[in-house]
């Protein structure tokens, strides 16, 4: 017997009930696998949802060589501690242009290494359904999302368009060379998924807990400098401090908070007091509101 | 060491402090344009400190360019979420947030007062419990609420809160309260909701929102936040019959066959003795198998995986029952339909309808009478257009497992899909199932047909099964036709026999009788493809000059040549009609593999190597084969062909 509360309870076996109607509904599934806590989250369901058998579909990772070394570390850990099949996605010819965040900015480079590479390893392997571990909760345009989103040959999201959702009857039909978007966390909150984390004893990136890092800060965020490739400018010096990620992408681009959690208590205590939102140190949604809906109308998650 | 000690303390607190909670609470807002609906939700995140500072200081730059309350915070822009509608200032769409209060888990369904995203509120209203329907405390009821709550009504939601706002506007007071109220009683009491409670508010300055206002004395009942924490909506899905739709075959390996599923209701407990609704198989669970350790007992809304007793043939689509309570099974129906397309229902058209785990196709036979939401009137109508509710008859192409919508919403709600555009065209709810000999009245017969030939969602095709005599052509041929026609899929088969008895008759077995034998088979093919079916010929045609004549007078892609490829020794031994036997002792003359030459075909579309296979993993690649290519639509590709 598991000790989730009914709450969890309900959103694991919804999470579940979204799966298996995917795997039952069309050919070519794949779980989008970021490596984060939701991920985590994803991953551990789904292997609830098809056990005993193995995972039904592979995990495919779009990498934009900008990562958390520690990421990279846990993510290869977690395929072969699991025994899963890991598609590792880079857009070689972003990299061959030389698209990075320092270069490029945040904008272009998510554009290039993370939108259009998707597109890319979506259509490469032919993939029609990707389960993606976005939630509800995340950001203004993700509460309207459905759960099973739509997106047309071209991978574009048409709000004006969505198909109704009623009870849990979802219309999995598509034409050739369309897909949907699948999100199984759609009505978790973050305090979910640390709770069901800490009751389900998930492993997760070190980078969520507190610990001296070597950061910078700019305009306010703390950015942790990962490797020799973020540039200092004239007078910088990385110095360490007590930090953790709430959410974590590609390094230049995270914003480290100050914490001293350095466990799933002490991140569930902090989260509770919490005074700024989990996207925040995000640095690509800042642009301006409705960003991230012009980013998902392009394709990207 | 220490990491794992803290998770196991964490998760005792965690366990301990959820225990006393009641469940989930799933509730919709709903109400006219500018009722406050976006306002409540934001005012009801504000207050519960759900908002953080950097989403705060958005808001307040966003209050700032598009608010409507002046200096003041619009709570409303928290809540409407796509640009578009941010520019006009209304909400078009459905928006879910969940949220927690230390007493409740929450999610929350904002839908739309707009006259015609009706169908948003219908999808909210779907997955929710209860309902807090918002009126303006100066307008009183209006049209939308009496839809809204109808609406409500039909859903099957049985609480509804009644949010009186704005009641800052109308100075408190108890009278205009207390007016709302006793329309409102009124105009609901048909609507038979196990609770309605009326609640005064101002969602703009949170009177009786979290806590009870000073500035309504006279109003003694609970405020919105406790009400919500406290109110127990549980119909009790676990007291229902067992009931669970079986969703996906778990298959890892040969001695493992999971049936997997969320249970729609009542429970589960190993040993129990099920009955396979529309078969009406009897087996025991044998396991309720799961990742952390077999469970005893399954309960509504958990997602399961059951073994059973006995090697019982079960799919997606099939529906698990408590066998002392059945659902009912049947191929016609009455139910209440919300029309959700810009297309209107075309009574006798044929569209896909899930309703549990199950796709079939239906078509609504008739449509009994519409219903105006806002007065509950009956009116006679013929067809349904965008956002109107009727109540219908329909017949699916086979029978299906169900139970009434008021009795059991998991088993009696389904969407229409429009097979054309794959657009969610409708939503049903059963309201009882219809016995073919009282109700079917011959007019019905004659729409069903029409429905047939307007059903063409299929691409044609000439399946042309060639080989040599006793090869299996016609045996495989006739297999594929009975599973397109399980399908719903429109088929003719043209067997060489059949022909040679009637339109060919005048023909011999010469080479030019032959090739004349072709010739008009492909053409009376050609004329059938026109007409949309799927052909099926079984014919020898041993030349490929012939086939290729055939090939010729089809549109590109229309003929897929079949090389049903059985070894001539195998022929002979099977034998089935003794003609081999009869040409070898020189009995018959020209017969194709003794001494007549059979022209193997170099390029067939798909060849069945029929050494080693069956006629059924035969038929299956070439069903395999039709959904590939998209002659025929892919849905409830269940059963063990498939694999």
């Amino acid at each position: 017997m598991n000790n989730l509360s009914a709450h969890l309870r309900e959103l694991e076996a919804e999470a579940i009930f979204i799966m298996r109607e995917v795997v039952a509904e069309f050919a070519r599934p794949v779980l989008l696998y970021s490596i984060g806590k939701d991920s985590g989250v994803m991953l551990h369901v789904a292997q609830k949802a098809f056990y005993p058998g193995k995972l039904p579909f592979p995990l495919l990772h779009v990498d934009t060589t900008w990562k958390f070394k520690e990421m990279i570390a846990f993510r290869d850990a977690t395929a072969a501690r699991l025994g899963v099949d890991l598609i590792v996605y880079t857009n070689e010819e972003g990299l061959r242009r030389g698209i990075s965040p320092i270069a490029s900015g945040s904008a272009l480079h998510t554009q290039v290494m993370k939108t259009e590479a998707l597109r890319q390893a979506l259509d490469k392997y032919r993939f029609d359904a990707a389960f993606g571990g976005a939630r509800r909760d995340e950001e203004k345009s993700r509460a309207k999302e459905r759960i099973f989103s739509h997106r047309s040959a071209a991978h574009a999201w048409d709000p004006r368009n969505q198909r109704p959702e009623l009870w849990r009857l979802f219309n999995t039909r598509i034409k050739p060379g369309e897909s949907m978007r699948v999100f199984p966390l759609s009505n978790w909150t973050e305090q979910d998924v640390w709770e069901y984390t800490a009751a389900e004893s998930i492993p997760v990136v070190p980078l969520y807990f507190a610990k001296e890092r070597p950061v910078v800060e700019r305009d306010g965020t703390l950015i942790m400098v990962d490797d020799e490739r973020l540039p200092l400018k004239p007078g910088e010096k990385p110095r360490l401090e007590r930090v953790r990620f709430r959410t974590l992408g590609c390094y230049p681009l995270s914003g480290a908070i100050r914490s001293a959690a350095a466990t799933l208590d002490d991140i569930l205590a902090e989260m509770r007091n919490a005074k700024t939102s989990e996207r925040q140190g995000r640095l690509i949604d800042h642009d301006e509101t409705g960003s991230m809906e012009k980013k998902k109308r392009e394709g990207y998650f | 060491m220490s990491e794992a000690v803290e998770i196991e303390t964490l998760r005792k607190r965690v366990a301990a402090g959820h225990a006393a909670a009641l469940p989930t609470l799933r509730f919709l807002t709903c109400g006219s344009v500018d009722d406050g609906k976006s306002t409540l939700i934001g005012r009801l995140f504000y207050e519960q400190q759900l908002i953080h500072e950097d989403q705060l200081a958005a808001l307040e730059r966003d209050s700032k360019k598009h608010g409507t309350v002046g200096p003041d915070i619009d709570f409303a822009l928290l809540v409407d979420g796509l640009e578009a509608e941010r520019e006009q200032g209304i909400t078009i769409d459905v928006a879910y947030r969940a949220f927690s209060t230390s007493n409740r888990a929450f999610i929350v369904a904002d839908t739309p007062g707009h006259e015609q995203y009706t169908r948003n509120m219908a999808t909210g209203a779907s997955n929710c419990d209860l309902a807090v329907l918002l009126v303006d405390s100066r307008k009183g009821l209006l049209p939308q609420t009496h839809r809204h709550a109808t609406i409500v009504s039909l859903l099957g939601i049985r609480h509804v809160v009644l949010a009186v706002n704005k009641i800052d506007l109308t100075g408190y007071d108890q009278a205009a309260f207390a007016k709302i109220c006793a329309d409102f009683a009124a105009f609901a009491a048909p609507l038979r909701f196990a609770s309605c409670v009326a609640i005064p508010i101002s969602a703009r300055f949170g009177d009786n929102i979290s806590r009870n206002s000073k500035r309504t004395p006279w109003y003694l009942g609970p405020s919105l936040v406790s009400y919500l924490e406290t109110i127990s909506v549980e119909q009790d899905r676990s007291t229902l019959p067992f009931r669970m739709p079986v969703q996906w075959v778990n298959r890892p390996h040969l001695d493992f066959r999971g049936f997997c599923g969320t249970i729609a209701s009542g429970e589960v407990r190993r040993g129990d003795e099920v009955v396979v609704a529309l078969s009406g198989k009897l087996t025991r669970i044998e396991r309720i198998v799961a990742a952390d350790g077999d469970l005893e007992v399954g309960r509504a809304g958990d997602s399961v995986t059951l073994t059973l007793a006995d090697a019982v043939d079960i799919g997606r689509g099939d529906v698990l029952a408590a066998p002392h309570a059945r659902p009912d099974v049947a191929d016609q129906f009455a139910a209440n339909l919300i029309w959700m397309s810009d297309e209107k229902l075309l009574p006798g058209r044929s569209y896909l309808m899930k309703i549990g785990t199950r796709t079939i196709p239906v078509s609504v036979t008739e449509v009994k009478y519409r219903l105006d939401v806002t007065t509950l009137a009956q009116h006679p109508a013929k067809t349904l257009s965008l956002n109107e509710v009727g109540f219908c008859n329909l017949a699916t192409s086979a029978a299906i497992a169900f139970d009434p919508y008021a009795e059991n919403r998991v088993m009696g709600a389904f969407i229409l899909i429009d097979r054309f555009s794959n657009a969610t065209a409708g939503a049903g709810l059963v309201a009882f199932g219809l016995r073919r000999a009282t109700n079917i009245h011959p007019q019905d017969l004659t729409i069903v047909k029409e429905a047939r030939a307007r059903m063409k969602h299929q691409r044609p095709a000439v399946l042309w099964f060639t080989g040599l005599p006793g090869s299996g052509k016609s045996t495989v041929a006739n297999l594929v036709e009975q599973q397109l026609h399980a399908r719903g899929v429109h088929t003719i088969l043209l067997d060489g026999d059949n022909i040679r008895h009637g339109l060919n008759k005048d023909l011999g077995f010469s080479a030019a009788d032959r090739l004349e034998n072709i010739r008009r088979v492909g053409e009376v093919a050609k004329l059938m493809t026109d007409a949309g079916l799927i052909v099926l010929c079984a014919f020898i045609s041993p030349f490929a000059v012939e086939r290729q004549m055939v090939r010729d007078i089809l549109a590109p892609g229309e003929f897929v040549e079949i090389f049903v490829d059985t070894p001539l020794a195998l022929c002979i031994a099977r034998d089935p009609k003794g003609l081999y036997k009869k040409a070898l002792a020189g009995e018959i003359k020209d017969f194709t593999g003794v001494d007549q030459a059979y022209e193997s075909p170099k390029a067939p579309e798909l060849v069945l190597a029929q050494r080693d296979a069956t006629a059924q993993q035969s038929s299956a690649r070439v069903i395999a084969y039709l959904v590939e290519r998209s002659y025929i639509e892919r849905f409830d590709d269940s059963g063990d062909w498939s694999i």
